[in-house]
């Protein structure tokens, strides 16, 4: 059963001329782990803003189609009920971290005193959200104190806490070293396999291969492929525009050509690389 | 021209030791880069080339001017600096100006200027933007902005603090087009990055810290194949260099074309 459904979603910003979003057809099941990729500009942070219903709420412009959630329409809905519906987590954690608060603890509360959760129940949540982001130890600890790795899962940890059915994360790693970047990437994985819908945009590709049930690629503000990791990511509509292939992809590519690789599929993966060039 | 560097040590003020008796000559026209984790020291070290900061105690020598002796203005003479963050160094209200004012300031006639400046938007594929406000391009373009504001001044030296981040594909291939031509142009270019991939295809010498020290200084295929020091400053080898370990291919592979050559 889909959960989201966006219907010939366009898109166009104030002010401008061409739209960043044309006619998106998508569809994301329940408990989905969905992929999107593309070059920067294809209009993938747009999408994130889309589902999050800060267009049309936040940004004004020129939205037709129809974004729904779990059954609700987002243009006839407020921002403070979408919140429950889909969960963003931005780009650069400073960008989000609220500012108002001085510990850890009550900065991932701050989302649940706005929706006037009460304080025993508040207390429960925050403490078992922490758990599952694994920063119990940083909850007395200024969020500016920590590091990028450490920031960016207080940022995902004031999400997840409202229990939002759908889980969006624009580029979550790409402001951090290799150590925050698996950090990040084990907590999205483990809300995965939990079963909650994800939805993630990442340049990473060799993650994405890990991990994700499907991907879609964003091009100009169109879905040019949707379909599972290999027939996307080993596509050739994506060469030449932009998108980050793996290496792995890559070189197979090139040995295929020389008759070095002689596997139907290019690999995504490590494994897959060293299977077919061991034969 | 060429870095010296010996016994470096400096401490914050707060009393942290953020790097520990580091010595290391760069010699003119070596592309660099510099891995490590987070904290290991990269930034703090190169910010002591162009004097942004100056040493606890021992000597930096940029050609044959010790840094404790000159200003940082005098040193951007010598050392241009990317900043990781465009945002960070970006002000002026259309690109050209934004990129005159490194030359302008480096004391350059008018002519030279105006030569200086169409290379470095030509370089970064920036020739259309002249009259464009910075902040009117997206990131990707900020960063190829704030890149031909350093060009533009000419340094024999050009430092990059993490030009990949953020950038997507298509970008960072461009960001590797500027490394590669000022190579050609006998400048030194000394790169700090996490993309390690990108370290692998474009840099000649790599140099691993951790904890305020250098762990690994070499060529690239002498440093990228020791995953267990690597991994102790949390860097992981490049994805065809982990391919032809698990291969079992007997020279470390960093390149394409080197991989191809040894299946």
């Amino acid at each position: 059963m889909a959960i989201v459904n966006l219907q010939n979603v366009t898109y166009k910003y104030p002010l401008t001329d061409s739209p960043a979003l044309q006619n998106i057809n998508l569809q994301v099941k329940e408990g989905e782990f969905l992929a999107v990729i593309g070059p920067n500009g294809a209009g993938k942070s747009t999408l994130c803003y889309t589902l999050a219903g800060f267009v049309p709420h936040f940004f004004k412009g020129e939205l037709t189609g129809t974004v729904e959630v779990a059954s609700q329409e987002s243009s006839k809905s407020n921002l403070s009920e979408w919140v429950l519906n889909v969960g963003l987590a931005f780009q650069n954690p400073f960008n989000q971290i609220s500012g108002a608060k001085f510990t850890v603890f009550e900065e991932i509360a701050f989302g649940l005193e706005n929706t006037g959760v009460p304080r025993d129940e508040m207390k429960v949540r925050v403490e078992d959200a922490m758990k599952l982001t694994e920063i119990s130890d940083l909850a007395d600890r200024s969020p500016y104190s920590l590091s990028g790795g450490q920031q960016q899962r207080v940022a995902l940890t004031s999400i997840l806490v409202m229990q939002p059915k759908v889980l969006v994360l624009d580029e979550p790693t790409s402001q951090m070293d290799p150590i925050g970047t698996r950090e990040v990437f084990g907590v999205i994985r483990t809300m995965a396999e939990k079963g909650m819908t994800v939805v993630l945009v990442e340049h990473k590709v060799e993650w994405i291969a890990n991990f994700a049930d499907r991907v879609v690629a964003l091009h100009e503000g169109q879905i040019i492929l949707d379909g599972k990791p290999r027939e996307v990511l080993t596509s050739d509509a994506l060469l030449d525009k932009g998108f980050g292939i793996s290496r792995y992809t890559s070189v197979a590519r090139k040995a295929k050509e020389q008759g070095l690789w002689n596997k139907a599929d290019l690999p995504i993966t490590l494994g897959e690389a060293v299977e077919g060039f061991r034969k | 021209m060429r870095i010296e560097i010996k016994d470096l040590q400096f401490s914050y003020p707060a009393g942290v030791q953020a790097l520990d008796n580091i010595s290391l000559i760069i010699e003119s026209g070596e592309q660099v880069a510099i891995v490590g984790q987070n904290g290991a020291g990269k930034t703090t070290l190169v910010r002591h080339f162009n004097g942004l900061l100056q040493p606890t105690s021992g000597e930096i020598k940029i050609g044959d001017w010790n840094t404790r002796k000159q200003s940082v203005a005098k040193l951007a003479s010598r050392i241009g600096y990317v900043f990781q963050n465009p945002d960070e160094q970006l002000f002026s209200r259309n690109v050209k100006t934004e990129v005159a004012f490194g030359p302008k300031n480096l004391g350059y006639s008018n002519e030279q200027v105006e030569a200086l400046i169409n290379e470095a938007l030509e370089m970064t594929e920036l020739s259309n933007e002249t009259e464009t406000n910075p902040y009117d391009l997206s990131p990707t373009w900020r960063k190829m902005v704030a890149i031909a504001s350093i060009i533009a001044m000419d340094t024999p030296i050009v430092i990059f603090d993490e030009p990949t981040t953020g950038q997507d594909a298509a970008n960072i291939a461009r960001i590797a087009n500027v490394i590669k031509t000022l190579r050609e142009r006998g400048k030194t270019v000394i790169t700090i990055t996490h993309d390690i991939d990108f370290c692998a295809e474009n840099f000649e010498r790599v140099i691993a810290m951790a904890k305020g020290k250098i762990l690994l200084d070499g060529k690239a295929n002498e440093i990228l194949g020791q995953e267990e020091i690597l991994a102790t400053t949390y860097v992981d080898p490049p994805q065809l260099t982990r391919l032809g370990k698990k291969l079992g291919l007997k020279s470390t592979i960093i390149n394409e074309a080197e991989f191809l050559n040894s299946i």
